[in-house]
């Protein structure tokens, strides 16, 4: 993939400095722009920034020719300085997330049962969203397409992030993400791997699987929703955060993905998108009792300090993606979102 | 597979995750191929997807059918 295009200051600093030739001089994008960020959760330059960092760590740029800009030190204090205000910006939303449940310590006499109880109600309280509901009854097919197209940017890198937190936890924990991964990375076939699923549904519309395009098209909100996993598991301290963050992505997953199947379906869509929203509302009923019971309960249950950690990561993930919906939502309201890709 | 342990687990107001087995068949006699490493069999009875659980258990309200 080639670098995408930067939107503003900070994304612009971390692009050039990419670009710049291997040992010369480092235009160390300036932490002091993110003055000028009052929102970061939906700020485009800020989390394409982040993003294209991020993205170091994963597949990388074509034409980013340093070998060692993964681990530039200059380049991680810039990474550390987005996370920063990132993370603050992630607990901040939560700490103002609405929450009538009780506290842990009423929810289960373990840590297990607790979070257990606690990851189960949060999820349950979620229906449909109205994302999925809109797909389902009223999107027109451009309107579809524009949803895969926002979505990309995390299909076609699907379950990679969380891959990243297998070394950093043990025992049964380690095991469930081992087995839940091993489902998400085709279980064996690689024709049924879910970020080829993807791609060939992209494809049955003629639209581009090359992810550039589609990060550079993506709202600042679904940018963070991607960049919110890499966050929680490309730091350990947020292992617990990342675990919580997956169980409450696959609990929330298979009711909205059969409504979106259903849309698929009036739409008359070629059969690979049918197959990847199919596979899906099967697969996640699978993965949340695994990201739940396998993993979380498991992890806790181990390391009883990573309850709190656990819950926060969920929540983030229910709040973030929530925003991320709205948006896209207001975008097809008011009729000024891109219409498809590709 | 030369570890053939069936394991089932219990999975409170949800479905019976499954391991290790080969087809799940149904009252009428039906097999179910099982295609990946872990299947959620339905307990309730509310799946679109029988053997198999799809989420409907969570759906407290009326399901909607297109
Ligand atoms: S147990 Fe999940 S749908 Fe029946």
């Amino acid at each position: 993939m080639r670098l995408p295009q930067p939107c503003g200051p900070l994304s612009e600093g971390v692009v050039e400095t990419l670009r710049a030739r291997p040992n010369g001089p480092h235009a160390v994008p300036e932490p002091r722009a993110m003055g000028d960020v009052t929102y970061p959760l939906t700020d485009r330059d800020f989390q394409l920034a982040l993003w294209i960092l991020y993205e170091l760590h994963y597949r990388g740029f074509d034409d980013v020719d340093d070998p060692h800009a993964e681990w530039d030190p200059l380049l991680m204090v810039s990474r550390a300085a987005l996370e920063r205000t990132f993370e603050h910006a992630v607990r901040r939303l939560v700490s103002e997330t609405p929450d009538e449940a009780p506290a842990l310590e009423d929810l289960g006499d373990t840590p297990a049962e607790q979070v257990t109880a606690a990851l189960v109600r949060m999820t349950a309280r979620s229906g449909p969203s109205d994302v999925a509901q809109f797909l389902h009854r009223r999107a027109t097919r451009e309107e579809f397409c524009s949803y895969l197209a926002e979505r990309a940017v995390y299909h076609l890198r699907e379950s990679d992030p969380q891959s990243f937190v297998l070394p950093r936890i043990g025992g049964a924990a380690k095991v469930a993400l081992a087995e839940l991964q091993y489902d998400e990375y085709g279980g064996g076939r690689p024709d049924r791997l879910h970020q080829a699923l993807f791609a060939r549904a992209l494809d049955s519309l003629g639209m581009t699987t090359d992810l550039a395009p589609y990060v550079e098209r993506a709202t600042g909100a679904t940018l963070a929703s991607v960049n919110l996993m890499s966050l929680f598991a490309l730091n350990r301290r947020l292992r617990g955060a990342a675990m919580g963050h997956l169980a409450a992505f696959e609990a929330t997953s298979s009711l909205p993905c059969e409504r979106i199947l259903r849309g698929a379906r009036r739409l008359r869509l070629p059969d690979a998108v049918i197959d990847y929203y199919d596979e899906h509302v099967e697969a996640d009923a699978v993965h949340e009792q695994l990201a739940i019971r396998g993993i979380c309960a498991a992890l806790v249950a181990d390391e009883p300090e990573l309850a709190p950690d656990v819950v926060l990561g969920a929540t983030a993930c229910l709040a973030v993606d929530g925003l991320a919906g709205e948006v896209l939502l207001d975008g097809w309201r008011t009729g000024r979102h891109d219409r498809a890709a590709g | 597979m030369s570890n053939r342990r069936v394991v089932v687990t219990d999975c409170p107001g949800g479905p019976l995750l499954v391991r290790g087995a080969d087809e799940v068949v149904g009252i009428d006699g039906t097999a179910a191929p099982v295609e990946r490493a872990v299947v959620a069999v339905c307990r309730c009875g509310r799946s679109d997807r029988l053997p198999w659980c799809d989420d409907s258990h969570r759906d407290r309200r009326r399901k909607t059918k297109t």
